[in-house]
């Protein structure tokens, strides 16, 4: 299982990595996406995967039942999820607002503010 | 006293609610933002009051105790650090009443300033990576927000390249939060100082250590990743700038303050170490390089942040107490310096007509006051006593000399002559020249055509801080004293460690 | 593209889909839901109805600005922190209070604190779904 993830984690970081290198505006916010996706994975593989049951402490009992899973990178990567959501909408407005002002979505053509007052192209 | 530390995020908080609340009502969001500024600066000051006579304070969130729970920790850093903001926040709160349009203020311009204010501050505070994380996230959607308010075309175009970079440089931090508790199973500060030295398995240490600074460097843009500042920070309207430029770059210097002197010391990441070093000189170099060709005032300011940046990584690198301390009080300078400048050429474009020095001339022919005002933050920064900056550049120096680098000190010097040319040309080109219209009449500027309030609201944020810049270089030991004691404290964690564990309500 | 089946349906679902998410958000605290699941179903609700009958009839039916519901969220949330500021014990620190009645049993700020989480989640993916179709609309 672990070896599995690690593969599915190394291909969502590398086609993540190529879509953030393409000009299209589209493609980076997929990009950006699979990115997060990776690392929200990655903390679920490293935090070691063990099959248990929840951490609660059973009724009657007076501490948690061996093997339980650990709840911790469960609540970074819910977490994680959660800003994501709000972080990705963003951007996808700003991107979308960003083609409907600059007519373009290619990121190449958006150099303007890259570029010396006055000087050329 | 501990329940203090949760009032520099409560504070914000409470007062963006407040706003937003009444939604309309932007004369009271004015004044809401500048009374809450005001208090954030006196709860500041308890704290650091409170930080320098009991010692470093800690704060479990839900009474869950560390290292399961969230820590709130201030320490002299954090203090030093809120303290600042607030200054910074109140100045920004005043400017902005002057310069930013109804229009944004409609939408939601106070409210978003005071999230960020929140974020900032509760990135100083935590004693947890993963809230760390959180608190960056905050702050940084407050700013893509700020950053687009308005959308102007070159906002937008801004706005891409910042938030594209930083998500990136937030995936990488999420990557390194998840292998650094993997290797260590804990997320908290203190915990992660005693366990990383007693690790077994320490090879992925380096790697950990190196996708940290990366973020960091992303966010606080030192040599090869800041390619995002110089694009981006000249587009909004010059309060945000001005905002961003003192304060979202150093919360990155700060976390690379406490993660590489608390959590990796120099024996766990030599590498990192090194590369901070260099990377700082050639931060310096490149920065100050960008801003020599520059001619719209902001846009060379903003270069002058990413070569300020490198004199701070330079002297966190050599890791000794006084570089430590150097690289502190360098901080403290800069922040109030720069946002000063930035202030400077708001005002300068609504006296000149424009941003760009060809374009405009003949300021202190009009307005001797405002040279006055003009050359006390740039000689600041530039480093000429007895102003701010000539201890900080010699506090770093002498620290780079201990340390025996001399490359590095030559580089630093280098620049430190091309500062003080940059901030020379501003002065020639906007204050001394005569106006390039030659029948440019200053009675038409848009600055001329101000209310006496506005007036005001602009020039007070300049003197206050100018003052500040002063004070600090003329009654300079006090503040030095209390750098110092926050390099010892970074450097000998043990107290810190101890009120984190023991710290309860 | 309107739909008569989608419409008529989406009318019913919506009452039961936002019934379920108040169901979902208090046994959130010892069972699998919660605000945060809470406050998605109600929006996807209103998503649903909006999709069947438009953007006016869905804001209309949602009768305030969705802004308004994240402030309210955020103001809700805020105030469960107070009590443990006031009774002297830790930040955020849960408290409770047994009401003794047999069917709702305890009740505490974590409640009031999720409370919070679901109308700030129903606001702000409302807020993004509207504005997306209102930009679509242009």
């Amino acid at each position: 299982m672990t070896f599995l993830l690690a593969i599915i984690i190394g291909v969502l970081y590398a086609a993540g990595i190529y879509l953030l290198l393409r000009r299209s505006m589209v493609k980076v916010i997929f990009g950006l996406i699979f990115l997060g996706h990776a690392a929200n994975l990655m903390i679920f593989t490293v935090g070691r995967l063990t099959k248990g049951s929840p951490a609660f402490v059973p009724e009657g009992a007076s501490q948690v039942l061996e093997p339980f899973a650990d709840p911790l990178p469960q609540a970074l990567i819910l977490t994680a999820i959660v800003i994501g959501f709000g972080v990705q909408a963003f951007t996808i407005v700003l991107f979308k607002r960003t083609y409907l002002t600059l007519g373009t979505e290619d990121l190449d053509n958006m150099t303007s503010t890259d570029q010396l007052p006055g000087g050329k192209s | 006293m501990n329940r203090m530390l949760m009032m520099p995020v409560l504070l914000p908080f409470a007062t963006a609610i407040l706003m937003l609340l009444f939604q309309r009502k932007i004369v009271l969001h004015r004044i809401l933002g500048v009374l809450s500024t005001t208090l954030l600066g006196v709860t500041a000051l308890i704290l650091l009051h409170g930080v320098m006579r009991e010692g470093t304070l800690a704060l479990q969130i839900g009474g869950w105790d560390a290292p399961f729970g969230i820590t709130f920790v201030a320490d002299t850093l954090a203090a030093i650090m809120v303290a600042i903001t607030a200054i910074i926040g109140f100045t920004t709160a005043l400017y902005s009443i002057g310069t930013i349009n109804t229009e944004r203020e409609h939408y939601f311009y106070h409210p978003l300033m005071q999230l960020l204010l929140m974020g900032i501050n509760g990135a100083f505070l935590t004693g947890d990576i993963f809230n760390l994380y959180v608190w960056f996230e905050v702050m940084l959607i407050s700013s893509f927000v700020l950053l687009v308010l308005g959308s102007r075309p070159q906002q937008l175009e801004g706005a891409i390249k910042y938030v594209t970079l930083n998500l990136l440089s937030s995936a990488i931090f999420l990557a390194a939060v998840g292998i650094l508790y993997g290797m260590t199973g804990t997320l908290n500060m203190a915990d992660l100082a005693i366990r990383i030295p007693l690790l077994e398995h320490r090879e992925l240490l380096t790697v950990v250590a190196v996708l940290f600074l990366i973020t960091f460097g992303v966010k606080s843009a030192i040599f090869p990743l800041f390619f995002w500042l110089p694009a981006s920070y000249h587009t909004p309207p010059i309060a945000i700038s001005a905002m961003f430029a003192g304060l979202l770059t150093k919360v990155g210097v700060y976390a690379i303050i406490r993660f590489f002197t608390t959590i990796f010391t120099s024996t766990d990441a030599t590498l990192v170490h090194q590369l901070l070093l260099w990377s700082g000189g050639f931060t310096m170099v490149v920065g100050v390089l960008g801003a020599v060709a520059q001619y719209d005032v902001r846009k060379l300011l903003s270069f002058h942040i990413v070569s300020q940046i490198g004199y701070m990584i330079f002297s966190i690198a050599i890791q000794s107490p006084l570089a430590i301390a150097a690289g502190l009080f360098y901080m403290l300078h800069n922040i109030v310096a720069k946002t000063n400048l930035f202030y400077m050429s708001g005002l300068m474009r609504r006296i000149g007509g424009s941003y760009d020095l060809r374009k405009i001339g003949g300021i202190y022919d009009s307005y001797p006051l405002f040279g006055l005002l003009f050359l006390v933050p740039a000689l600041g920064l530039a480093g000429i006593p007895p102003l701010s900056g000539f201890w900080a550049k010699l506090l770093v120096i002498r620290s780079g000399l201990e340390a025996g680098e001399w490359w590095l000190v030559a580089i630093a010097l280098g620049v430190s002559m091309l500062t003080l040319f940059s901030m020379i040309k501003i002065w020639n080109e906007g204050f001394w020249k005569q106006h390039p219209q030659s029948d440019y009449d200053f009675a038409t500027s848009t600055y001329h055509h101000l209310g006496r309030l506005d007036k005001s609201m602009i020039i007070t944020p300049i003197v206050l801080l100018g003052l500040v810049t002063a004070v600090f270089g003329l009654w300079f030991e006090p503040f030095f004293t209390m750098a110092d004691h926050a390099a010892q404290e970074l450097l000998d964690p043990a107290n810190y460690i101890e009120s984190v564990r023991g710290g309860t309500l | 593209m309107y739909s008569v089946i989608l419409a008529t349906a989406s009318r019913y679902l919506l009452m039961l889909l936002l019934m379920f998410s108040v169901f979902l958000l208090f046994r959130g605290h010892n069972e699998p839901g919660g605000g945060f699941t809470g406050g998605l179903v109600a929006a996807s609700a209103y998503a649903l109805y909006f999709i069947a009958n438009g953007l006016d009839a869905a804001r209309s039916i949602l009768r305030v600005d969705p802004l308004r519901i994240v402030v309210a969220g955020l103001f809700v949330a805020m105030l469960s922190t107070l009590p443990s500021l006031f009774m002297g014990k830790a930040f955020m620190s849960g408290i409770w209070v047994d009401t003794g009645i047999a069917f709702i049993g305890k009740i505490g700020t974590p409640l009031l604190f999720d409370i919070g989480v679901y109308l700030l989640v129903l606001g702000i993916t409302l807020t993004i779904v509207f504005s997306l179709a209102e930009e679509d609309n242009r």
